[in-house]
């Protein structure tokens, strides 16, 4: 709760609202509120309205799991997309990154999170189902499993990878290696390692 | 007890939580300081210096500086990171199970140089055996002796009398063996053969190279876990978060999620 005795109930409510966002403290849910009191009102309808719309109109596409106004999602009934390839990646926000490279053609599956142990985030609460029941109804031939490198990245890939494999569909990963811009002397061994097995011949 | 703003430390990396735009904070375990909480700067960002040497279940070489609230971790250098461990999934899931009961097990701020050894140790026989099960049971019978709840294996928790060279009963909440006079009193216990009291001793007792060659068989591995299982259960006051899943990754994995 914050400290806000002298502010009138409304402006307090909100107040309150702001400061349970994430990154909100205090201090900054205050000045959100006096600033949004001065706004115009339309202005501050607008806003309203914007977060009442994705509340009420985004759901997630029945095959890909990927946030969407419509279902299917544009990408599911794209006609130009590649079928055969479905790339794999832990949030909606990741779809964008990879859409941003024009360099994949194919469809995407969005697990929503990754498989945390330590958490007690297991398969059961990302959209694996959902993935092995399109995987055994559609014509995909592989799957890249586009996880973020982290620990829990890693435990996600390789479990999909031990489910997905008896499918008979073929599982890659991304290239592990140094980024863009990145200074050898600092990488670290277990990226350097990769960086060396993954070479290439120019 | 950090007096300069800068210092160093050697720590195992035991968890990690994202916050802000580019920023985690690590839960390091160290061998000087203990257990505590820090934060650093940047690590989410693709061309971080630093996120490379600060992946849960590493042990590097930090230097620190003092903040407010929590230490900032300025430079890092990987000394070990268990690279088998993130091939392959049951070595992984066995070493996040003991950085969570590291974690568990440890207050803030307390040193315990020999559980840090304990875990480095662990993690390298992980990343090294072929026997990670035995490994984790070493490990469990090792932490529970230097957190303070070894379990007496030699006398009876009741009446302190010599334990026979029968089936026994062990009680999680008396933290020791039953012998078969006392149990009367408390029916639920579990059995404890007269191998597996023997198994457990020798892991108590003898030197961790000498353990680490015990063969067993899978039934009598089976009761020694479940026994182990259920005291720490018992203390923690609930079943650590990755022992579920890895005991997903026994069974046939496929057919559990699609059933």
């Amino acid at each position: 709760m914050v400290d806000h005795a002298p502010a009138a109930a409304p402006v307090a409510r909100l107040i309150d609202e702001f400061n349970k966002l994430p990154g909100i403290g205090p201090k900054s849910a205050q000045r959100l509120a006096y600033y949004l009191l001065r706004l115009p009102t339309e202005d501050a309808e607008s806003l309203a309205h914007a977060i009442l719309d994705v509340k009420q109109r985004i759901v997630l596409c029945g095959i890909c799991q990927n946030l969407t106004e419509t279902d299917p999602c544009a990408l599911c009934r794209s006609e130009v997309r590649d079928r055969t390839v479905i790339c794999v990646v832990e949030e909606p926000l990741d779809v964008l990154a990879l859409e941003r490279t024009h360099s994949f053609r194919g469809l995407y599956h969005v697990l929503h999170g990754v498989i945390s142990p330590m958490d007690g985030v297991g398969p059961d609460d990302l959209k694996v189902r959902e993935l092995l029941a399109r995987l055994n109804g559609q014509e995909a031939r592989e799957v890249i499993i586009a996880t973020n490198p982290t620990l829990e990245g890693d435990a996600t890939l390789m479990y999909l990878e031990r489910l997905i494999a008896p499918l008979g569909v073929l599982v890659t990963r991304l290239a592990r290696g140094l980024p863009i811009g990145a200074d050898l002397e600092y990488a670290d061994e277990v990226t350097l390692t990769r960086a060396l097995e993954g070479r290439r011949e120019i | 007890m950090r007096q300069s703003r800068l210092y160093r430390a050697d720590a195992l990396i035991l968890r990690d939580r994202k916050i802000g735009e580019a920023d985690k904070i690590l839960t390091l375990y160290t061998a000087d300081w203990g257990k505590f909480d820090a934060i650093a700067k940047g690590v989410r960002r693709p061309t971080s210096r630093k996120s490379g040497h600060l992946e849960v279940l590493t042990r590097s070489s930090l230097l620190l500086a003092r903040g407010r609230s929590l230490d900032v971790i300025t430079q890092s250098e990987t000394l070990d990171s268990f690279a088998p461990l993130r091939d392959d999934l049951e070595r992984l899931t066995h070493g996040l199970y003991v950085a969570e009961l590291v974690h568990q097990f440890t207050v803030e701020q307390q040193v315990n140089r020999e559980l840090y050894c304990l875990a480095v140790e662990t993690l390298a026989a992980l990343a090294r055996d072929a026997a990670l099960d035995l490994a984790l049971r070493r490990f469990e019978m090792e932490l529970l002796t230097l957190t303070g709840y070894q379990p007496q294996l030699r006398a009876c928790v009741s009446c302190s009398g010599a334990i026979a060279p029968v089936v026994n009963y062990f009680s999680p909440p008396a933290g020791g063996v039953v012998c078969p006079a006392c149990r009367v009193s408390e029916t639920v216990l579990r059995p404890l053969s007269v191998n597996a009291l023997k198994v457990l001793r020798l892991m108590q007792a003898a030197h961790p190279l000498q353990a680490a060659r015990l063969q067993i068989s899978a039934p009598l591995a089976a009761e020694i876990e479940e026994h182990l299982q259920l005291y720490i259960r018992y203390l923690l006051e609930r079943e650590p978060r990755s022992r579920e899943f890895m005991r997903s990754l026994r069974g046939p994995a496929t057919e559990r999620v699609l059933s």
